[in-house]
């Protein structure tokens, strides 16, 4: 094949010769997956009221988990990752770990400061309803 | 390629990539980390709150309908358009392996045409939102606002004179969405420009006279990169 870099240093693999059908394989997986994912939006959208919070939230990490499998698939087939080399895989999927902590430690953060002005920083506790109706003075004038 | 090989006794490259690839690699890891600094910044945010801007009623919006509530069908159409524009790159590129001129100049162009017309989408929802009009109860006074990175009308709904009304949401709200899709946006938009350059290099016969396609690949790697970070903001600022 003339694809070749012109480079002793660089051992082309084979996968560069196959046919177009697993790019477009790729595409339908994608744009499945999309779907997938409008439909529990959607589903989210229309019944949010009778759902739990907890189901609400199993429902977003579900999106989530979809989103990341479609990231997996654009890395690994688009941006031909999937094909390097192992070395070459770990020096990129590696310090992406650190996605881990950063949003588990980020989030949890955010929810704790929420919780610290819902409970004036545990003075009080939590109002089960999140009273956040502004006082309107200038109402009452009228 | 024997599985036994040295890759670090020296001689080769030990991941067995070009030098430009593995700096394209890493320049986008660590436009991923900006990315997603950004993205966490914003949950952390919203995790902060108690009241968030609904997504389903902000982004309902779709040219020509009027006010028809279409939740997510908009950025629905974003989202294939950048879909479909990764894989006419990772065409173009396949194009090139085959060292096929013509097939890489019709596969850019047709990434080209999907980058620009997904601007032209961005650009008309920045316009909506940046000139929309929704009542705001803002100090007993009913304003009508658009959404900005110093307003956000789509705050907690409060009983104004028997009607509801939405009061002032945190103004982060539009910092983030601004600042974040914009971001992105202008990624998509030197995208567009270095996808430009390589089909002009292309048409000049530049890759031919240089014996293999690799800059197609290096722009391909960017061009993905940019569908696979909207991937994301489509999660965190469209779905949840």
């Amino acid at each position: 094949m003339s694809s070749q870099v012109s480079s002793p240093e660089i051992t082309h693999a084979q996968e560069h010769a196959s046919g177009t059908s697993r790019i477009w394989k790729t595409f339908w997986v994608l744009s499945f997956l999309t779907v997938i994912e409008l439909s529990l939006g959607y589903f989210l959208y229309f019944y949010h009221g009778d759902l739990t919070y907890g189901f609400i939230l199993g429902t977003k990490l579900l999106i989530a988990a979809l989103t990341i499998a479609k990231a997996y698939y654009i890395v690994s087939i688009f941006m031909h990752l999937g094909d390097e080399i192992r070395n070459m895989i770990m020096t990129i999927i590696v310090p992406l770990m650190l996605f881990i902590w950063f949003i588990t430690a980020f989030l949890w953060d955010g929810n704790s400061w929420k919780t610290l002005r819902n409970t004036d920083a545990g003075s009080r506790p939590a109002q089960t309803e999140q009273s956040h109706t502004p006082v309107i003075d200038k109402d009452v004038k009228k | 390629m024997p599985t036994n090989t040295k890759w670090w006794n020296g001689g080769r490259s030990p991941f067995n990539i070009s030098y430009g690839k593995v700096m394209m690699w890493y320049f986008l890891m660590s436009d991923a980390f900006t990315f997603g600094a950004f993205l966490i910044s914003y949950g952390t945010i919203r995790f902060s709150v108690n009241h968030w801007a609904d997504p389903n009623h902000v982004f309902n919006a779709f040219p020509f309908a009027g006010h028809a509530n279409l939740p997510l069908v908009f950025v629905s159409l974003m989202t294939f358009i950048l879909i479909f524009s990764s894989v006419t790159m990772v065409l173009a590129v396949h194009e090139g392996h085959k060292m096929n001129r013509k097939g890489v100049e019709k596969y850019m162009i047709l990434t080209i045409l999907g980058g620009l017309a997904f601007l032209g989408c961005q650009a008309w929802e920045w316009t909506h939102m940046i000139t929309g009009d929704h009542a705001v109860l803002v100090n007993g006074q009913i304003e009508h606002w658009g959404t900005t990175v110093t307003r956000n009308p789509w705050g907690v709904e409060v009983m104004h004179n028997g009607a509801m009304v939405a009061t002032p949401g945190p103004i982060a709200f539009g910092g983030y969405f601004f600042g974040i899709t914009g971001f992105h946006g202008f990624h998509v938009f030197s995208g567009v420009i270095i996808n430009v350059t390589m089909l002009i290099k292309t048409r000049l016969g530049h890759f031919d006279q240089r014996g293999h396609y690799e800059m197609i690949e290096k722009a391909g790697l960017y061009w993905h990169f940019v569908d696979l970070v909207w991937v994301f903001v489509f999660l965190c600022f469209y779905l949840v």
